[in-house]
């Protein structure tokens, strides 16, 4: 096996660790909560970054009407259905060792790629936007619109009194580092081309 | 003129020394500073130490941070405590139930901490009702009282709770002799008659269970204080006792006859073996057991019968008395094992006994008599040495670990501090006022932990700003880590502070329970789901099955209940967030709020007894929604057709 295709072999397995690793976190601070409450966002399912953490949220986000995190959603039936394809499909492609089944294989992760993070910012503006009527507590933005309480996508964001940050965690690291892998696997091949022309 | 230069020239000296004295007196300690700075602790730091101050005739134990003093908890242990529902709640009512039957009041002496190899652990602390013997055990995880036994045949439980070297047994004496088994009899045969228990409580090492191993019966004293042997002199426990005299009456006078009275040293190996080769009685005696158990949340209480006792007067090398002068109190062990400080409470000076020359005194058998059998060891033979004239009417003796004693003088209102070997007063502090016990942390262990000094004062007068006759009780800080003893900080205590044990924050705060896991609630009326939730009615027994949680009551509308119910109210709170508990009472209730835990069911009886809608709320205030947190019960006429009926939001 050529040095390009033990890459690609091994990249795109690397995508198996999103069954191990967060994939995504979000936490919530404030100063009622000195240790911070959050949830790690894992293909398959949100889990407490401390016991209750999911709980504990939600008993807050009810006075503001949001609905509870849910604890299945489509996506984690979805992601683990593809994930578990391309990895094997990038893992067969690594054998044959063609560098255009490596570049369309890298290609068709970043697209789906972006679906996902797409799916996951809708998923977010949903959670952070749909509020019931019966809300006990109605705040408004400086515009006089309802308040979203929509987390940022990455990065931190203030909302009422809590810093909500969204962060990529070691799964979504590996991915990346599994995808460059790909890349390079590409990279190389091109080059063993262009010294054999 | 040179005369009046060379005055002046030496007033200037002797204001540069006094300068200088002053100077050195602030600034002794290893922190120096200004003396506020070394006691603060700044908003949102955490103190060095826990304290854990006995709360005297309040029945409790009080939790304070040193060195700021600060009151975090005042733990019901004795007492019965509306606040936290102690005593009032079906749950911890057994706990204060005894052979008398429920007692909701104590008095609450000497705390001990667990010790692991003569060190303290960390793991629980220990606290002795004096009126009616009892000893609890208290989580040094929940902060919450676990367990309380009675003690039988002891009355005036004072010279306790105290731990031996691995914890293996909690001791306990008793202050007053009394006819054993009890009598009808006439109290001037007080004499010869009346004999004193002394009580082994075993301890379980996983669970911290107490099991009333058994007792001594001791000649007629009162057994005032006691601490353990440890490191050479471990297996020993040392007692003082006074009214040797065996008097009933005028004590004060009566009792103070005899020039010297005993501390004994009793050999608790060896009465152990007495135990496993059978040579003791079983004596019947009605006692309590009182456990609270976690896993239901749920306390029981259990009458004993009977213990096994062994006449001290019986078993040669049981029991040995040494003489100590002057109706000895504190009784004080140094950390090193060999030296047992005595405190003659009339006298001014204070004797430490020799282990080892006990133990060759024992060997030698140089004896000076006996007493009911129990040889009594030559004085000589077996005092180390005499810290002499060291103030007026010494009372306990703690240690800083460096080889110094520091002893609290009654009469003399100050805490001495001595060289232990050579017995030399090496320096004294004044103490506001008539100080009592005092407490260094670890300071009655092999380990103190000798910064820290907290005299623990019997009268207060003008030391803060007056509350009208009865005034504040008052402890007092010292930084003791320099050569001087130094005065940093007065704070007032909750009730009469006796005894009081102190620890490294560090050995307790990562063991903290947050919360009571709700899957792990075993509560017997438990719901762990508003779903679940229900009102049962048997007869006129009624039964609600509610829930709390952020902001609400589930059931919060409640029909059906009838003049003459009896109603228990089983009120689980979901919350598993650390700080939120949820409170509860209603209009009318002839009994405290509950307050309950994140993961925890408590239980009150309410009895209606009038017809209406009655209002009940969350008493504490647990939210942005928590004054919206409340509820409405109907009571209808007995024998009503209105049905049983419960909803929330209508569902």
């Amino acid at each position: 096996m050529r040095k390009s295709q033990l890459l690609m072999f091994v990249g795109s397995l690397l995508l198996l660790s999103l069954f191990v690793f967060p994939l995504w976190n979000i936490t919530l601070e404030a100063p009622q909560y000195p240790e911070a409450i959050g949830m790690d966002i894992y293909i398959n399912k949100f889990v407490d970054k401390n016991p209750n953490d999911i709980k504990n949220i939600n008993i807050m986000n009810h006075y503001v009407g949001m609905e509870d995190i849910p604890e299945q959603i489509p996506e984690f039936e979805i992601f683990p259905s593809v994930v578990i394809g391309m990895a094997a499909i990038g893992a067969i492609f690594g054998f044959i060792g063609k560098k255009k089944l490596f570049v369309a294989w890298f290609t068709v992760m970043i697209i789906l790629g972006s679906i996902g993070m797409y799916d996951f910012y809708m998923w977010e503006y949903e959670y952070g936007h749909n509020l019931k009527e019966t809300a006990a507590i109605k705040f408004t933005d400086e515009d006089g619109e309802p308040m979203s309480y929509q987390p940022p996508l990455i990065g931190s964001k203030m909302i009422l009194n809590f810093k909500a940050i969204s962060m990529p965690r070691l799964g979504a690291y590996l991915m990346f580092v599994g995808m460059s892998m790909t890349l390079a696997a590409f990279v190389i091949e091109k080059k063993e081309d262009s010294k054999e022309t | 003129m040179k005369i009046m230069t060379t005055l002046g020239f030496s007033a200037l000296l002797l204001f540069a020394i006094s300068c200088g004295q002053s100077n050195s007196n602030d600034n002794g300690g290893a922190l120096g500073g200004n003396l506020a700075d070394r006691s603060y602790v700044a908003p949102g730091e955490h103190d060095e130490f826990y304290g854990f101050i006995s709360g005297g005739f309040s029945g409790q134990l009080a939790v304070y941070g040193l060195p700021s003093g600060r009151l975090f908890k005042v733990i019901p242990v004795y007492s019965v405590d509306a606040e936290k529902a102690y005593g009032f709640n079906e749950e911890t009512k057994p706990m204060l139930n005894t052979s008398f039957g429920e007692i909701p009041w104590d008095d609450s002496h000497h705390p001990d901490l667990s010790q692991t190899n003569g060190e303290i652990d960390g793991r629980w602390c220990f606290i002795n009702a004096n009126n009616t013997p009892r000893i609890a055990r208290i989580s040094l995880s929940t902060f919450e009282t676990e367990e309380i036994i009675e003690l039988p045949n002891s009355a005036g439980n004072h010279s306790s709770s105290f731990v031996t070297e691995n914890t293996e047994y909690i001791v306990a004496g008793t202050r007053f002799s009394v006819p054993i088994p009890q009598r009808d009899m006439p109290i001037d045969e007080y004499k010869g008659n009346f004999k004193g228990a002394i009580s082994f409580i075993k301890v379980d090492q996983e669970s911290g269970r107490f099991d009333l191993s058994f007792q001594l019966k001791m000649p007629g004293f009162d057994y005032d204080l006691a601490h353990p042997g440890r490191g050479p002199s471990h297996g020993w426990m040392f007692f003082s006792t006074y009214n040797t005299e065996e008097s009933n009456t005028l004590m004060e006078v009566n009792a103070s006859q005899n020039d010297k009275d005993y501390i004994a040293a009793i050999n608790w190996k060896k009465a152990e073996e007495l135990i496993a080769n059978g040579d003791f009685e079983t004596v019947p005696s009605e006692y309590a057991h009182n456990v609270w158990d976690e896993s239901t949340q749920m306390a029981t209480s259990t009458i004993k019968k009977e213990v096994k006792m062994i006449d001290a007067s019986k078993y040669p090398g049981l029991v040995y008395f040494l003489p100590t002068p002057k109706s000895p109190h504190g009784c004080d062990v140094d950390p090193t094992g060999e030296y047992i400080i005595g405190s003659g409470k009339l006298s001014a000076s204070m004797t430490a006994h020799s282990f080892t020359k006990m133990i060759d005194a024992i060997e030698n058998e140089k004896f000076d008599g006996d007493a009911y059998g129990i040889p009594i060891l030559n004085y000589d033979d077996v005092v180390a040495g005499v810290v002499k004239q060291a103030g007026l009417g010494p009372l306990h003796t703690e240690f800083d670990g460096r080889g110094n004693g520091y002893t609290t003088f009654f009469i003399s209102s100050e805490v001495v501090k001595w060289k232990v070997g050579t017995w030399e007063v090496l320096d004294r502090a004044p103490t506001y006022y008539s100080v009592g016990h005092l407490m260094i942390p670890g300071g009655n262990s092999q380990k103190p932990y000798g910064k820290y000094l907290v005299a623990l004062n019997k009268i207060t007068k003008d030391r803060y700003l007056p509350t009208g006759p009865e005034l504040a009780q008052s402890a007092q800080l010292y930084d003791i880590s320099g050569d001087k003893m130094e005065l940093l900080l007065d704070f007032p205590t909750v009730g009469e502070p006796h005894y009081a044990a102190g620890a490294p924050a560090d050995l307790i705060k990562p063991n903290q329970m947050k919360l009571y896991q709700l899957e792990e609630n075993n509560h017997p009326y438990a719901v762990k789901s508003e779903k679940d939730t229900k009102v049962t009615r048997n007869g006129n027994e009624v039964h609600i099955y509610m829930t709390t949680i952020r902001s609400h009551f589930a059931p919060d509308n409640i029909e059906g209940i009838q003049v003459g119910d009896e109603v228990f109210w089983h009120v689980t709170n979901l919350e598993q967030d650390y700080d939120v508990p949820h409170g509860i009472s209603m209009i009318g209730a002839q009994t405290s709020e509950l307050l309950i835990m994140p993961g925890q069911t408590e239980t009150f009886k309410w009895f209606p007894k009038r017809v209406g809608v009655w209002p009940f709320y969350c008493t504490d205030f647990c939210s942005a929604l928590h004054q919206e947190m409340q509820g409405y019960i109907r009571v209808s006429p007995k024998g009503s057709s209105v049905p049983l009926k419960w909803s929330l939001d209508g569902e």
